[in-house]
């Protein structure tokens, strides 16, 4: 079955999604994160959707559970490279992704997580 | 109004509501669609496709892409044998949903294209028509 990769780089854990998912696979994507949080203790979640050249309501659905699943586990998510077609369409569609942190691109998704890291 | 091309595409499992989108973006390139533009019209197709799927029990996409005074356009139409919609008003309310979902499916699509034409009945399926002009 396909899978996102997820990759473990000291307390966090860092998703780059970079193929067209379908709904399965998004939520395979969100149970294989619950389960490494768990697994790995990690206190942060990097997800990069700068290739998602779309979210619909159901990826969107996806990145606000992940983000609330992660919170209650002790763990911060920041969503990062979101394209401003996509962001524009995201809004237009009714999907402001409440209490989802996001960063321009990874650098910046970094540097938050160590700050909300570092201040806990 | 003239029809330059037309064709079909199945919308029965999962895979089919991605080949969907990537069709329809396609599509929507040969149009000359702005970046802008051919992203709503890709969002809505994606939530018009899994409605298909989910709610319609399978069905199909028609395209067509269309010339009329100098402009291009894309109308897609997805059609179902599926158990229709008894309360139309209540499925293009915002938040409403009859599944799982958040309930943005419709009135997502609605909003992100220029016309919408909805066409249903309780046991007679459904057919959603929706056209992005360039």
């Amino acid at each position: 079955m396909d899978r996102i990769p997820i990759l473990q780089m000291g307390q966090f854990l860092l998703v780059t999604i970079q193929v067209d998912m379908h709904d399965q696979l998004a939520m395979t994507l969100q149970d294989d994160l619950s389960e490494r949080i768990s697994a790995t203790s990690a206190r942060g979640v990097l997800i990069d959707i700068s290739a998602l050249d779309m979210v619909d309501s159901f990826i969107g659905r996806m990145i606000s559970t992940i983000s609330g699943l992660s919170r209650i586990m002790d763990a911060e998510t920041v969503v990062v490279g979101l394209q401003p077609a996509v962001a524009i369409t995201l809004v237009e569609l009714g999907l402001t992704l409440p209490g989802v942190s996001t960063a321009l691109n990874v650098e910046r998704g970094m540097k938050l997580l160590r700050e909300r890291v570092a201040a806990q | 109004m003239n029809v330059r091309s037309s064709g079909s595409q199945p919308v029965r499992v999962e895979q089919d509501v991605v080949m969907a989108r990537q069709v329809s973006r396609k599509l929507a390139q040969d149009c000359g669609m702005r970046l802008i533009d051919l992203t709503k019209l890709v969002t809505a197709v994606s939530e018009l496709a899994r409605n298909t799927m989910v709610y319609g029990g399978g069905g199909d996409m028609d395209w067509q892409i269309l010339d009329d005074n100098g402009r291009t356009g894309l109308r897609l139409t997805f059609r179902d044998e599926g158990p229709g919609i008894p309360d139309i008003k209540l499925a293009m309310t915002d938040g409403w949903t009859s599944g799982g979902g958040l309930g943005l499916g419709l009135t997502g699509a609605k909003r992100l294209v220029d016309e919408f034409e909805l066409d249903t009945a309780p046991g007679a399926g459904t057919r959603v028509t929706i056209t992005r002009w360039t």
